[in-house]
């Protein structure tokens, strides 16, 4: 194991002195963002090399919009809201957040999307909303439970879906003029569902390193080892580091489902704004089961809360110290920031776990 | 959490199946897999199997879990 520890440090060194400039890997997982923190991973690394945590948070990623629009629904007495328990204590623009409006609304914290659905049944006077949030691997629960909801004719569902691609945002970013990206660590359960074969475009259209990792540390020790040689070869590539779980073409049964439920859209993200293709939205066959058409309402993009950067955190364009609020007036006991309410975003994490 | 968590299917009807890891026993469906059998570890997240998965990854991962100091506090948390 030291061997390997020294090998990746040495690599690492030498990249850094190769490049004779300051090297940025971009993780986009908060798991990778904790599993980095909690093992002292960057206490290893050399100081030159930085690690970006990039919009892999999905409360963090989920636009001030969105939440808005959220809070406006669960006012309404004739819902209840299904949430998973992130979603909480994310302020609106007027700062409060579901927990603050809770019990006057009726919000139930679930576990799974089903359980949304179940709620549904049993309380049948209400609309049930479910707040559909996460990435590639928690949208496949929401597809399922919206056909399950279709074939078994339960009227009162609808998901509020801001369920989000990853590939797009990356591609986003990189696109932008601003951006110091080197490279991407990749994240393992996405890539369970979509395959690391999806990452092929950030390689060869913008020559950056992609290496798929799981959550343990000397794995993910060795794949920015790897970046890091492919770095100095000037040989950018897609490898995967986590073949025990993640295949080329991920879980098709599971994409099958999506693509029958939804479609990628135009969406909104914080930080990013408007990215095409990125959102996935309920196909018209689903519309009933759409809360955005059945409110008649859109998700309009809206300005983070006075003072707060998590847009620039979730860019790489600064670390979460740099912000004014940060462990001043935000902290993870009163977050103001989503990136700080969320255990896995990119300043709860810095908070607890310090630079290194 | 962008966490899934490894589990073995102790009992499975059609797509609902009961799975246990570290003698925590839930509810998973298994739409998103084909040819799941008893016995099988699979990763699940959000009330889904979305994998299979070996033993040593199991292991490896219920390790990690068990490291995570906040973990129990993540249980109604999301995934990436």
């Amino acid at each position: 194991m030291f061997e390997i520890i020294e090998e990746s440090k040495n690599t690492m060194h030498q990249a850094c002195k190769h490049l004779g400039r300051g090297i940025n890997i971009m993780e986009v997982c908060g798991t990778h963002t904790v599993s980095i923190f909690r093992h002292g991973i960057r206490s290893l690394l050399p100081e030159k090399l930085r690690l970006i945590s990039g919009p892999g948070c999905p409360v963090c990623v989920t636009d001030q919009g969105y939440i808005d629009l959220l809070l406006k629904l669960a006012r309404r007495d004739d819902c209840i809201i299904a949430t998973y328990g992130d979603m909480m204590r994310v302020p609106g623009s007027d700062r409060q957040s579901l927990e603050t409006i809770s019990p006057k609304a009726d919000i139930r914290i679930v576990y799974s999307a089903e359980n949304a659905l179940e709620l549904a049944i049993e309380n049948p006077e209400k609309t049930v909303i479910f707040a559909a949030v996460g990435f590639e691997t928690t949208t496949p629960p929401t597809a399922v439970t919206v056909l399950d909801a279709k074939r078994r004719g339960i009227e009162n569902f609808c998901v509020l879906c801001a369920h989000k691609l990853v590939v797009p945002a990356m591609e986003a970013l990189l696109a932008g003029k601003n951006h110091k990206i080197d490279a991407f660590l990749c994240p393992g359960h996405v890539s369970v569902i979509i395959g690391y074969g999806a990452f092929t475009p950030i390689v060869e259209k913008f020559q950056r390193p992609c290496v798929v990792a799981g959550f343990e540390p000397l794995p993910i020790l060795e794949a920015l080892a790897d970046i890091c040689q492919q770095l100095i070869d000037e040989q950018p590539a897609l490898n995967c580091a986590y073949k025990a779980v993640v295949t080329k073409d991920g879980n098709k049964t599971a994409q099958k489902i999506i693509n029958t439920c939804f479609e990628p859209a135009d969406g909104y993200w914080r930080g990013l704004g408007k990215i095409p293709k990125s959102t996935y939205h309920l196909r018209d066959e689903y519309a009933h089961w759409d809360a955005f058409r059945r409110f008649d309402i859109v998700e309009e993009p809206k300005a983070d809360l006075a003072g707060c950067r998590c847009g620039e955190v979730l860019c790489g364009l600064i670390d979460p110290p740099d912000c004014k609020m940060f462990a001043e007036n935000c902290t993870t006991q009163h977050p103001i920031g989503p990136c700080m309410v969320s255990s896995e975003g990119a300043c709860a994490a810095w908070y607890k776990y310090g630079k290194h | 959490m962008c966490l899934a968590i490894p589990a073995r299917v102790i009992k499975l009807q059609d797509d609902h199946a009961t799975v246990d890891a570290m003698g925590n026993q839930w509810q998973a469906r298994t739409t998103l897999l084909e040819n799941v059998k008893v016995g099988d570890l699979v990763l699940v997240h959000a009330g889904f199997a979305i994998s299979l998965v070996d033993e040593q990854e199991a292991k490896k991962t219920w390790q990690l879990i068990r490291e995570i100091d906040d973990f129990d506090a993540t249980d109604n948390k999301i995934s990436g």
